[in-house]
């Protein structure tokens, strides 16, 4: 019985094992990639390992094209997804705040507003917001990719909502008789205790604007501006003979920061997603 | 002044004062309710009217041409087309999404050390999913000599030509699709939590097998979150951009033009600002109706808590 029991595990755990490294092996070939020959890739093959390991594929790529390198790409990318996180956390956390704590005329309104705005395509929005800051001469520029995040995502105050519920309500109260006004109880009560749901914000609002592909290319059109996600895609396709390990290494630096929240604040994104559906 | 002039000014001076509810409210609202106007409200509406008229960058005004865009839409051949291939992307992939995350939650609820391990594991490709680095790396993947022809190869298959064959160049990105499926698998585990043990046990007293247990109690309290992952999967896949416009650009003959792409290519490729609007309002009413579809049927499959 107990022999039984233990190969049943041990089946168990292979199974999910061999499945697991099926679903990553992409990313694990990425990676392997980056230290292979152009002409090994090319070839295809399944091995994990490069025949001969050539280090040279990330000083290449670095370059980058037309005389800017992959450093000033990835500085753009951190300034703004940098900053884009910072207005949200900031923005999110006040509307959160009244929506759960100010009984005000108009609440529910808004509430179901941005409900609302949860379910609405973004492309229907896209053509005249584009329209707007066109018409405004911010584009090219950063401005539309960082402006609305300091209106508050929806996704974000829903969810430090929720974590607000679970903060007691005689808090509030103590610190109003001791004439705290609702100014002092966001900033000095609620704001420090909201600090796990604001390092979820952060780390998911942080990958989706590293990540964001559509803004840059809509918003950015000189090359100095580009953010990473652009420029690989251009180093991609520049020229007749892609360098593919070149590329691949780029790709992998690109995934760092993801690869690295990952790691150490995997708990924070599986919460996150548990308990508010956010989209992963 | 008499005392009720007073009173009526000190009410009017604490309904302005900064300390009213209302005020404080709105203080704090501040920032949505502008965003919500600026960035939602006002291009809905602009959006709306340009689908009405002729206009693009170059032209300093829009023509109103009434109903023309739509009947132009109606003629469209790779309209159409974009239609049928989105639909066919959603269909194939949200089902088979939400079947692999549930199955992969359902697995995954063992008590075992590893399993936060492994759940992160399998929700690795749903984190970087969205990238360009993964979009790049999956084009290479189906390239004539990509990973997936050798394994091909390798089974005693013919190679097949993903990327230039109108008919097979969706698959990789349904497929792509597919291998994302780790955000709804960690809504599903959420969820396979609340279910309270007594249920299995005493279905266990009376002699169910792990398959009725599955159908007759984990389906039944999972409904709501599976109509939840339907709906959100459903909106995410009418929306697919970066991935189809890195691996194939819409090619081959349009084979992979989905929807969003579609829009984008006649707004900022062709520059035909009034007809792109037309083509989104076209797409908002369509999602609507689909979604209002699963809503109705939810109330066939969906089982309230409260019942439950």
């Amino acid at each position: 019985m107990a022999e039984k029991k233990i190969f049943r595990k041990i089946l168990y755990h292979t199974y999910v094992v061999l499945t697991g490294f099926i679903m990553i092996y992409p990313v694990l070939w990425m990676i392997s990639g980056s230290f292979k020959d152009n002409s090994e890739i090319l070839r295809g093959t399944l091995s994990l390992f490069p025949s001969v390991v050539k280090k040279g594929n990330y000083a290449t790529g670095w370059k980058g094209f037309g005389g800017i390198t992959f450093a000033t790409f990835f500085m753009n990318s951190l300034v703004v997804a940098s900053i884009s996180t910072l207005g949200t956390v900031i923005s999110s956390s006040l509307v959160a705040y009244s929506f759960s704590r100010i009984r005000f005329m108009g609440r529910k309104f808004w509430f179901t507003c941005m409900i609302a705005t949860m379910m609405l395509p973004s492309q229907v929005i896209m053509i005249p917001q584009y329209l707007i800051y066109y018409r405004l001469h911010l584009v090219p520029g950063y401005v539309p990719l960082i402006l609305p995040c300091f209106c508050g995502q929806a996704f974000f105050i829903y969810q430090m909502m929720q974590f607000m519920q679970g903060i007691p309500r005689e808090l509030d109260e103590v610190a109003k008789i001791d004439g705290c006004s609702k100014y002092g109880i966001y900033s000095r009560i609620i704001l420090p205790l909201l600090k796990p749901a604001v390092v979820t914000t952060v780390i998911i609002q942080f990958y989706w604007t590293w990540d964001d592909y559509m803004g840059p290319l809509l918003y950015l059109s000189r090359p100095q501006s580009y953010t990473a996600s652009i420029a690989i895609k251009l180093f991609a396709d520049s020229g007749s003979s892609t360098d593919f390990g070149a590329m691949l290494a780029m790709s992998t630096l690109s995934l760092v920061p993801v690869f690295l929240i990952f790691l150490f604040f995997n708990k924070h994104l599986v919460e996150g997603i548990g308990t508010t559906g956010l989209k992963g | 002044m008499d005392i009720k002039s007073t009173g009526s000014r000190k009410k009017l001076r604490s309904k302005l004062s900064i300390y009213n509810d209302v005020v404080v409210g709105h203080v704090f609202a501040a920032p949505f309710i502008l965003g919500f106007v600026c960035f939602s409200l006002i291009p809905i509406w602009m959006s709306l009217f340009y689908s009405f008229t002729d206009y693009s960058l170059g032209k300093k005004e829009a023509i109103f041409v009434g109903l023309k865009n739509f009947a132009m839409l109606y003629n469209d051949e790779i309209f159409a087309k974009s239609i049928y291939i989105t639909l066919k992307y959603v269909l194939i992939s949200v089902p088979l999404k939400l079947i692999f995350a549930l199955f992969v939650a359902v697995i995954l609820t063992r008590k075992s050390r590893m399993v936060a391990i492994y759940r992160s594991v399998y929700y690795l490709p749903s984190l970087i999913g969205g990238s360009v680095a993964v979009a790049l790396v999956w084009r290479q993947l189906f390239a004539r000599k990509g990973l997936f022809n050798v394994i091909l190869e390798g089974i005693g298959m013919d190679r097949i030509n993903w990327f230039g064959d109108e008919k097979m160049a969706l698959y990789p990105l349904i497929f792509m699709a597919i291998w994302q499926f780790g955000s709804s698998m960690i809504i599903f585990a959420a969820g396979l939590k609340e279910i309270p043990m007594t249920y299995y046990q005493a279905a266990a007293i009376e002699g169910a097998n792990g398959a009725k247990k599955f159908f007759y109690i984990t389906l039944p309290y999972l409904s709501p979150i599976i109509l939840y992952n339907l709906v959100m999967q459903t909106i995410s896949a009418f929306l697919t951009f970066t991935q189809v416009f890195v691996i194939t650009g819409g090619g081959p003959n349009n084979g992979t033009m989905l929807y969003a792409l579609n829009v984008y290519n006649q707004a900022f490729k062709y520059d035909k600002m009034g007809y792109a609007c037309a083509m989104s309002w076209v797409m908002l009413i369509l999602m609507t109706l689909i979604t209002l579809v699963i809503f109705k049927s939810s109330r066939f499959w969906v089982i309230d808590d409260s019942e439950a």
